[in-house]
């Protein structure tokens, strides 16, 4: 599939000097849904806001669909919606009024049946007359989408959609970019919740101080980095790992009650069989079994502390 | 031209003036009529025509610009600090518009309002004095002239201000005083000549001497350099919004 967003070697150094954003490479294919994980103050807003054109890039290049977002930025927004990160609108508009202004301003002729299915879509429609300032923080949210939307943009970003936001909220929203995977909307989205982008994500960037340390499909990323583990809880308590099960990746867990042994979920033969084995030889009696797998968490922590890991 | 972006935000712009219209309309009509009460006709029965006006007429063209001016003024700068205060202005940052759509937008729909006040104040002023207007073509163009050329200032105003206060300043500490000192409620001529010389440095007296042209056909300095005065002042305003947009400064880092 073709990228339908590219950035190439973008860098943006603030005012102060402080470099948001170092060479940043990545390529966004048409469709997909990419999240960009990294802990706060990574540069995931800087990077949004210089390819919607809210900060200026210092180098470096954004292209939409092949249009350069300065020299071409008519055409480079038009394609783009974006979601900001905090709730930013009107107080006293009616929904309605501000969802049309955000398509007429993106250069959209008014369409009172497009808005109309986009408020439907966004569960808005009951509440289209009403004023801003008297909706929940939820419905909020949704206007904000509902404004992103409003042009029928091709590619979608999410800052943060789910900060702050109810479980019940965050997996509407999740059905929401669902969706619009399903009308071929391209999505990009900030997100610090792993969960999140275990959820929805087809692909996954992980971004820490300015620089993209990684970007891999989802299942690749946790199968490649995932490990798995067996806990073995016993019924006695253990001082140190018998000498006869030396030959294991073995630790002892829960002051010497639990026996923990990592594998490879992906190698050949995972040694559990032949350690069950040896447990019983070794006289050890089993309370329980417990297998664990490694989350895209532990993975982003891993790597966010230990970069070279992604290499 | 993105006219459609034009619109748009001519449009929500307007909203925001008829979400208000009492509120609006009843201040700049108190206002006006608390002038007329106290200068028309307390003090003004005291003084005797001035150029052959009665003084009750003569203030009206000042009255109007005084309102229309601060009106222009207050409704640009709020337009455009408001999305900087709440934080919707990453939408207009994020648009396909150019920074003449943004301008049109925002100075039109608050150039509009202030029009419409203005027009609302000459229709108050037929109810206190007997006024004929000369050249009302000239009339509507001066109107029309300063209510664009001051909202395009109160939009500078408005993207400089980093708080509210900052907001009521410039029209506070300049603004007013330019726009008492300018003539509104007297003729130049009847200033000492060093403040007849002072004066002839506010540009508030070229728009007053034109529109006060407009309706009696007296005016302290000639049509042709009032009309060069606007020009002028709205080429040094649309000159610094044109910066402030290549800039991208206190909007776009």
């Amino acid at each position: 599939m073709a990228a339908i967003l590219s950035i190439r070697n973008l860098r943006k150094a603030y005012a102060g000097g402080f470099e948001a954003l170092k060479d940043v490479n990545l390529d966004i294919d048409e469709g997909e849904i990419i999240a960009l994980l990294g802990p706060n103050g990574a540069g995931k807003t800087t990077l949004i806001s210089t390819v919607c054109g809210i900060t200026m890039p210092t180098s470096g290049s954004v292209t939409v669909a092949g249009h350069d977002i300065l020299t071409d930025y008519r055409q480079a927004r038009r394609l783009i919606g974006l979601v900001p990160q905090e709730i930013a609108l009107e107080p006293f508009e009616k929904v309605i009024n501000t969802v049309r202004f955000s398509r007429g301003l993106f250069g959209k002729g008014r369409k009172d049946s497009a808005v109309e299915d986009l408020l439907k879509r966004l569960s808005l429609w009951d509440k289209k007359d009403s004023q801003i300032r008297e909706l929940s923080g939820g419905m909020k949210r949704r206007v904000l989408i509902a404004k992103a939307l409003a042009h029928e943009p091709r590619v979608l970003f999410l800052d943060e959609p789910t900060a702050g936001v109810d479980v019940e909220l965050r997996k509407d929203m999740w059905e929401i970019v669902e969706q619009l995977r399903a009308d071929g909307v391209t999505t990009i989205l900030t997100t610090h919740y792993i969960e999140e982008a275990e959820a929805i994500a087809d692909r996954v960037g992980v971004i820490s101080k300015g620089e993209i340390l990684l970007v891999e499909d989802k299942d690749t990323l946790m199968a490649r980095m995932g490990k798995k583990q067996l806990d073995v809880q016993l019924t006695t308590q253990l001082d140190a790992v018998p000498d006869v099960l030396a030959g294991y990746d073995l630790a002892l867990g829960d002051e010497g009650r639990t026996l923990i042994y990592s594998y490879d979920v992906n190698a050949e033969r995972t040694g559990i069989t032949k350690l069950l084995t040896d447990l019983q030889k070794a006289g050890l009696q089993l309370k329980d079994v417990v297998t664990r797998q490694s989350s895209l968490e532990d993975i982003f922590v891993s790597l966010v502390h230990e970069p070279e890991a992604a290499q | 031209m993105n006219w459609t972006a034009i619109r748009a935000i001519y449009v929500f712009e307007m909203a925001r003036f008829f979400r208000t219209m009492a509120q609006s309309l009843i201040s700049p009509v108190l206002s006006t009529s608390l002038y007329f009460v106290v200068f028309g006709a307390a003090i003004g029965s005291r003084i005797q025509e001035v150029e052959g006006v009665s003084y009750g007429a003569f203030i009206v063209p000042g009255l109007i610009m005084l309102t229309v001016m601060t009106q222009s003024i207050s409704n640009a700068s709020f337009g455009i600090y408001f999305p900087k205060f709440i934080g919707t202005i990453y939408e207009l940052l994020s648009a396909p518009v150019n920074f003449l759509e943004i301008v049109m937008g925002y100075v039109g729909a608050a150039a509009t309002k202030a029009m419409f006040i203005g027009v609302i104040i000459l229709t108050t002023s037929f109810f206190f004095v007997d006024i004929q207007i000369q050249n009302p073509l000239a009339m509507i163009a001066f109107l029309v002239l300063t209510c664009i050329s001051f909202a395009l200032l109160g939009f500078i105003i408005g993207i400089w201000a980093g708080n509210f206060e900052q907001l009521q300043l410039v029209p506070l500490l300049i603004v007013t005083p330019l726009v008492f000192l300018g003539g509104s409620f007297y003729s130049i001529s009847m200033l000492p000549p060093v403040w007849q010389t002072i004066s002839m440095f506010n540009p508030v007296v070229y728009l007053i001497s034109g529109f006060r042209w407009a309706f009696f056909g007296i005016s302290d300095v000639s049509i042709g350099t009032s009309l060069m005065a606007i020009a002028l002042f709205t080429a040094l305003c649309l000159g610094a919004v044109w910066w402030i947009f290549k800039t991208g400064w206190r909007i776009r880092q």
